[in-house]
């Protein structure tokens, strides 16, 4: 006999470690799915959780995010090869964020070097980048680490409260160990929101005492879990790019140069031409020297209706195309009507308009509206730079 | 005596389409067909009480889309429904279940490797982006490449465009694509040997190649290129069985006039002064018409209903070197109760999905080699749907029917020709296979139809029993198909036109061969087009 | 100190020679080394048995004579020998024989449909001779001179007429089987035909796609795809070669295993500088070229540190499984072959198209053929000095054998091989056996070790419609400039390919020179 019991298991996603906490907080039921995970899109609502981001502390399960530890003697040389980054310069405890690209420099995805963590999944794509180094080994850590993010003004507190001492000393992008019941805790200063917060990892089993150890610190420091909704709203705010917003990753991208090059997408700072050789290299430098066609800018527009899907103009009377709008929000603590756009690059110096459709009760409208091109993030505190990070 | 303006041989899926279309210009149309039921291939017939088999062709995702609408083929009765995913069976019963969303789908994988569960990614990428080159071009006809005429240079100039928008390495990659085999193709993406032979199955499906013979990657696109309302890839069933598809055509053609005569074997096709201008049946009875369309096969066409006579020089030898070779058989099941697999969740929509009885890649290859031999395989590749485990109407409530196709089956056995036993020797053969993955599935057994390439060639006209109507090699594809310089659709005789399967673009329910060869008739008549260009997805 | 040369050219079998020999008639100063202390390469003469000597390359068919007169060949001693008769071994004497573009042996359709076949083959090997000695440019982005090589290609193919261009069209995909059904009856004649697209590739009878350009590409030469052996032997060519690059200038070291490709990184980027050697010498130029094949070339010569990603993984998905495994036989006296007086041709044993197929079965699943098809001559009937007086070398390539053996190349597995091979030859050759002095079998496997040759391979890669032309060995290489700047192919591994032709490394001196 068939010794399977629920026979729809295999129709269900995977839980976290932390599920059972937040399944309880999850009111809205409201779950989606990211890397067979079952995740969620908002708890209670998603600009309440937003505001705790931005005024007190929450957390975010990124558990399903990939993460690879790749080591061996060659596993510098190799991952130098595949980043456009230079890191034979990284140091131990520090986070890197990098980007890689394919032969032809088109964006495959984005991550950070500590163990290797990205949205997405990637192992083919590193198996065939060690192709050809001898001493490599990729190990695939993803469902054998959890992941918390820790984020908002008064999470260097509430970490301090739950007793990680000097925690306020690690710079961003820093790494700290502590031991915590039993086990290992590492802690980074790293995020998604742009604001003052860390990333927690964890050996899944001691998953949910951490949980609860870092809810009893935060309690009085207005602790709350939020989701995907209120997560996109912060990143924007920070000008972070998501995939399937702001770019394709170039392995899933089944048009023609449908996917980006990080030059485009304004992360000509994380392309390091000094380094000899990487993947993209000779692709990129071209781009380089002609100019890319389009870059991702942010915009501050007109109104208040969000451009979201716009097309942007370089006059009023829409004759001249000349780019899309790729995320969109009224962002709630600037008070900004804010986007991120593929703006063409010659267009980029003159009049931008977009042309924004909304809904009014039904009613199908549209207007236009002077966007003006912003070259700082639109939420950027002292407190996310500062070390130590000062009072909430 | 009565003259019509068009008369189509063979109430085909394809024939049908084609007289549809021709009906619907104001043509009087006559369809012959020589069973007394119409489908050809694409049929639902009741072989057994309250049981009703789509006895060849199964499923469906290659209907055009814009046939199915232009010709209001929903009003005409078709629903077609996407089934959901498929177990494949592995030799030792480990199972690879194809989820219908993507977690489930990555994390099923992923417990069985994880690089094959991000390399699928890729894959379907790839995949897609080659179907959607290829399905540009189902609705067209194809360029004479010898030829300096505006119109196949200018087709000769699309095709080069649209090759020319994949990008310098994706033309490199598509042209590997084409040519090589399955396997060797898959070697790139996967190392789980379930998920290997799990993709490379499509690849050898009706074809006389094995996963390892160049030239099946290509095969293996045929059959993902398709779609249920624009998923690439996603398989549909007729609700009624595939007979519904062939029905609701027949009410458009008859809607437009048309006339469907059953039970009307055609003997020749009557050729005067180099013009085809009739047929005369088995029972000598002639029928006349200005034009004349094959709907049977290349082979069949020029060697068993024409006089060699009336053919130019060279054609029929082009005929008898058309390849057309036999390598499927097809067993039909009656069942008194849903079957049970073994390591397969016994749930709703699993059960509603198909399964594929792989093995391993070798043992399709194996599978294959028996074939050569002109043998059938004691462990053959089997692809099993059960219809009615969501279609209401094709069996008694609680019962069910099962198709299942069999790679490979010889048309011509070494031992000397089909007999009775044989046949039921290899049914036996099919149904010992399901048993080891099914306990008790022979004691559900009500009735079983048995179909080696044999019977199929007898019943449904197929030569051979190819369900292509004609090899899917690059020498039979494309300007090639069914033979160069007669890539469209109009025959080496006046007034007669090829509207089958053997013509671009090849075999599969897609209504596109009689489409593209009733828009080719209509520009011979100057009539005005009504027959779609292309199939009005934005990709 | 290291020297500093023009270029340095890394393999000496016969591309490596050629490209060398053109670039030191143009004055520079050219290096080439070479692994072994032979020049040559597969094609290189060896001793297997005290006295005898046999090379794994045992016939020519298609060297072009445009290299030949470029290069003042005949002056350095090279003759091309008479073209061989090819014969189809039937057991019972009944053989089938091409010779001179005639069939016999046969029924009068066959040799009336054999007239007709080899004249639209010839037509057609014609038609496409001209592309082998030349770049083809890459599709897409093409500059006018590109477009204008595609124009002039497509020109030459609508040159042979609508009927012929469309029937081209059609069996250029035909797998050999069917092409053979399609013209011929006699199953022997049908079985050696195909054997010209099958041998040195992992195809068989039905396998579609790639055998008919194979079988094209081996009637370019001056033969018409005759198999001929230069005056003295494979060595005539070889060392006409090498004596026409020293007389101009050029150095050749051999056993001089080149280790690294010495690429120079900066940011400026990547550039090959020099070679190491495997003993540590270090040599400089302003360009390496490599002979090599690419695998050896890209994954261990430059390193994959130095490439870039999905090309590494291109490079590594070239199918490069050579499935040709090659017998010598020292033989006592002259074997007695079934109804040949002096089997002085280029025998093929093979005596339908399945017997080639079904040897191709095994070889699928990593066996070699317990009856393997194979063809078969005697070079010391052609050239005395490969065997002591009165003895001779008996030279096989046998089909199929894989390169990867299931449970590996063990002695068993290989004196079982030998062991078949012999009593297959011995039901043609009866006694066969008695006259053996000694035997040597090269497995794919042998051959990768000896004659450093990834998978054993003959032509560095499959010859496939996916590794042809632009495409060969892969597009980012195809047109002998690699990725690395400074850093060439001459090898069989790009355009045209394998066969002792010499287009590659004549197209490669033609780019470099350019």
């Amino acid at each position: 006999m068939s010794k399977i019991k629920d026979p729809f298991a295999g129709e269900r996603l995977k839980e976290t470690p932390f599920h059972p906490r937040q399944s309880a907080l999850n009111l809205r039921n409201a779950w989606s799915s990211w890397n067979g995970y079952l995740f969620a899109d908002c708890y209670y609502e998603a600009e309440y959780e937003y505001f705790c981001i931005r005024n007190q502390c929450g957390t975010y399960d990124i558990t399903p995010m990939q993460k690879y530890e790749i080591s061996g003697a060659d596993a510098e040389a190799m991952l130098n090869r595949m980043v456009t980054r230079d890191i034979s310069k990284l140091r131990k405890n520090r986070v890197t964020y990098v980007c890689w690209c394919t032969d032809e420099g088109r964006m495959i995805d984005d991550g950070t070097i500590f163990m290797l963590t990205c949205g997405s999944p990637s192992l083919a794509w590193l198996r065939k980048s060690s192709f050809g180094y001898k001493d490599v080994t990729i190990k695939d850590l993803s469902d054998t680490v959890a992941a918390l993010s820790f984020q908002g003004p008064t999470s260097c507190e509430v970490l301090k409260k739950m007793g990680l001492s000097k925690i306020d000393t690690l710079k961003p992008f820093g790494i700290k160990h502590f031991k915590f019941k039993g086990g290992k805790l590492m802690v980074s200063r790293t995020g998604f929101t742009g604001d003052l917060g860390y990333e927690l990892w964890i050996d899944p089993k001691l998953a949910l005492d951490l949980w609860d150890a870092l809810y009893a610190a935060g309690e009085d420091f207005g602790i709350q879990p939020y989701g995907e909704t209120a997560t996109n709203m912060a990143r924007l705010e920070a000008g972070f790019i998501m995939p399937e917003m702001e770019f394709n990753e170039a392995l899933k991208t089944i048009h023609f140069q449908h996917d980006q090059t990080p030059l485009e997408l304004d992360l000509g700072w994380l392309v390091d031409f000094k380094k000899p050789h990487f993947n993209g290299r000779n692709a990129l430098l071209r781009e380089k020297e002609k100019g890319t066609e389009y870059m991702l800018t942010k915009l501050d527009i007109q109104g208040n209706k969000p451009a979201e899907e716009s097309f942007l103009y370089s006059d009023k009377a829409c004759t001249k195309q000349i780019g899309y709008v790729t995320s969109a929000m009224w962002s709630p603590v600037v008070k900004a009507n804010i986007a991120l756009a593929m703006i063409k690059t010659k267009h980029l110096d003159g009049d931008i308009w977009a042309e924004i459709n909304y809904v009014k009760e039904l009613r199908q409208l549209s207007k236009m509206a002077k966007c003006t091109v912003m070259k700082k993030p639109f939420w950027a505190p002292a407190r996310a730079k500062a070390t130590p990070p000062g009072p909430y | 005596m009565k003259k019509y303006d068009a008369i189509i041989i063979g109430a085909g899926h394809n024939g049908l389409t084609n007289a549809a279309y021709l009906a619907r210009a104001g043509l009087d149309v006559l369809v012959v067909e020589k069973n007394d039921y119409i489908g050809g291939a694409a049929a639902s017939r009741q072989l057994h009480n309250g049981f009703w088999y789509s006895n060849c062709s199964y499923v469906c995702s290659m209907m055009r889309q814009a046939i199915h609408r232009d010709l209001d083929l929903t009003k005409h009765g078709l629903v077609l429904v996407p089934y959901l995913g498929t177990v494949g069976f592995a030799d030792n019963g480990d199972t690879l279940i194809s989820y219908h969303s993507e977690g489930p789908e990555y994390n099923h994988l992923r417990a069985r490797s994880p690089h094959d569960a991000d390399a699928m990614f890729r894959f379907q990428t790839d995949l897609a982006r080659y179907a959607q080159l290829i399905r540009k071009t189902l609705l067209r006809t194809p360029p004479d490449p010898t030829s300096f005429r505006p119109r196949d240079i200018k087709e000769l100039i699309f095709l080069a465009r649209e090759f020319g928008t994949l990008g310098q390495k994706e033309i490199y990659e598509y042209i590997r694509f084409f040519t090589m085999s399955a396997a060797e193709f898959l070697e790139d993406y996967f190392e789980d040997d379930l998920i290997k032979a799990a993709m490379a199955s499509p690849g050898i499906i009706g074809t006389a190649l094995g996963v390892y013979s160049p030239g099946s990657a290509y095969i293996l696109l045929h059959h993902v290129m398709g779609d249920v309302d624009g998923n690439i890839g996603a398989w549909g069933l007729a609700r009624g069985g595939m007979g519904a598809i062939s029905k609701a055509i027949a009410g458009a053609l008859q809607e437009a006039g048309g006339e469907i005569m059953t039970e009307a074997p055609v003997k020749q096709i009557l050729v005067t002064n180099g013009k085809a201008v009739g047929v005369i049946l088995e029972n000598d009875e002639e029928l006349h018409a200005n034009i004349v369309v094959s709907n049977l096969d290349a082979k069949r066409t020029f060697t068993k209903v024409m006089d060699k006579k009336d053919l130019p020089p060279g054609i029929y030898d082009k005929a008898k070197n058309f390849k057309i070779r036999g390598s499927s058989g097809k067993v039909n099941i009656a069942l008194s109760g849903l079957p049970k697999f073994t390591n397969v969740p016994d749930n709703r929509y699993i059960n509603r999905g198909g399964q594929a009885f792989l093995g391993s890649l070798e043992t399709m290859e194996r599978a294959y080699d028996c074939w050569k031999r002109g043998t059938w395989s004691e462990d053959p590749f089997v692809e099993s749907v059960i219809p009615s485990a969501w279609d209401p109407t094709v069996a008694p409530p609680g019962q069910h029917w099962m198709s299942n196709f069999i790679q490979y089956c010889p048309a011509e056995l070494a031992d000397g020709p089909w007999t009775p036993e044989k046949r039921d020797a290899f049914g036996q053969t099919v149904i010992d296979k399901i048993e080891r993955y099914s306990p008790g599935f022979k004691k559900l057994i009500l009735h079983a139809e048995i179909r080696t390439p044999h019977e199929i060639e007898n019943e449904v006209g197929l030569t051979e029993g190819n369900i292509f109507q004609g090899e899917l090699t690059i020498d039979q594809l494309l300007f090639n198909r069914p033979f160069p310089g007669y890539a469209q659709y109009r025959m080496p005789i006046k007034n007669m036109y090829m509207c089958g399967s053997s013509t671009h673009p090849g075999g599969g329910v897609s209504s596109a061969c009689g489409a593209n060869a009733a828009r080719e008739i209509l520009k011979d008549l100057r009539r005005k087009n009504t027959v779609p260009e292309d199939d009005c997805y934005d990709e | 100190m290291t020297k500093q040369y023009d270029t340095i050219i890394i393999g000496a079998g016969h591309n490596g020679l050629v490209c060398a020999a053109y670039l030191a008639k143009k004055g520079q100063k050219v290096l080439l080394l070479e692994a072994a202390d032979t020049l040559g390469g597969l094609a290189s003469t060896r001793e297997f048995h005290p006295g005898f000597k046999a090379s794994v390359a045992h016939t020519i068919n298609q060297f072009s004579s445009k290299i030949v007169g470029d290069l003042n060949l005949a002056a350095y001693g090279f003759k091309s020998g008479k073209p061989m008769q090819s014969v189809g071994l039937s057991e019972d004497g009944q053989h089938v024989s091409i010779a001179n573009g005639k069939v016999t042996g046969v029924g009068q359709s066959d040799i009336d449909a054999f007239a007709r076949y080899t004249k639209m083959m010839q037509r057609y090997a014609k038609a496409m001779a001209g592309f082998s000695l030349q770049t083809i440019p890459p599709i897409g982005n093409n500059s006018f001179s590109e477009v204008l090589t595609f124009a002039k290609m497509g020109l030459k193919i609508r040159g042979l007429g609508r009927e012929d261009m469309r029937e081209l069209l059609r069996i250029i995909s035909l797998p050999a089987r069917d092409l053979m059904d399609e013209n011929f009856d006699n199953p022997i004649l049908k079985a050696m035909l195909s054997w010209d697209g099958l041998i040195g590739s992992k195809m068989a009878p039905r396998s579609p796609n790639n055998t008919v350009l194979m079988m094209l590409f081996r009637m370019i030469g001056e033969h018409r795809g005759a198999h001929a052996l230069p005056v003295g032997g494979m060595d005539g060519l070889i060392n006409a070669l090498s004596n026409a690059l020293t007389s101009s200038g050029a150095e050749i070291r051999t056993s001089a295993p080149v280790g690294q490709v010495l690429v120079n990184r900066s940011k400026n980027g990547l550039s090959a500088v020099g070679v190491i050697l495997q003993n540590g010498e270090e040599f400089k130029a302003q360009r390496i070229v490599s002979a090599v094949d690419p695998k050896q070339t890209f994954l261990d010569l430059v390193g994959v540190d130095n490439l870039e990603i999905e090309f590494t993984n291109r490079i590594n998905r070239l199918r490069s499984d050579g499935y040709v495994a090659k017998l010598h036989l020292a033989l006592d006296g002259l074997p007695d072959f079934n109804g040949i007086n002096i089997p002085n041709e280029r025998m093929i044993i093979a005596p339908e198209m399945d017997a080639i197929e079904f040897a191709f079965d095994d070889a699928k699943y990593g066996e070699a053929s317990s009856e393997p098809v194979m063809e078969v001559m005697l070079p010391s009937l052609r050239d005395q000095s490969l065997a002591p007086e009165g003895k001779h070398v008996l030279s096989a390539h046998i089909m199929y054998v894989p390169y990867n053996r299931k449970g590996g190349w063990t002695k068993k597995a290989k004196d079982q091989l030998a062991k078949n091979a012999i009593k297959t030859l011995s039901q043609y050759a009866p006694g066969i056996e008695k006259q053996i002095a000694h035997a040597e079998l090269l497995t794919p496997a042998d051959i990768a070790e000896s004659h450093l040759v990834t998978g054993g391979h003959w032509h560095h890669g499959e010859f496939a419609l996916d590794q042809m032309m632009m495409m060969r060995p892969t597009y980012e290489a195809a047109q002998y400039k690699t990725p690395i700047p400074g850093l060439y192919l001459a090898s069989a591994g790009c355009h045209p390919g394998g066969g002792i032709m010499g287009g590659p490394g004549h197209n490669a001196a033609h780019e470099i020179l350019k």
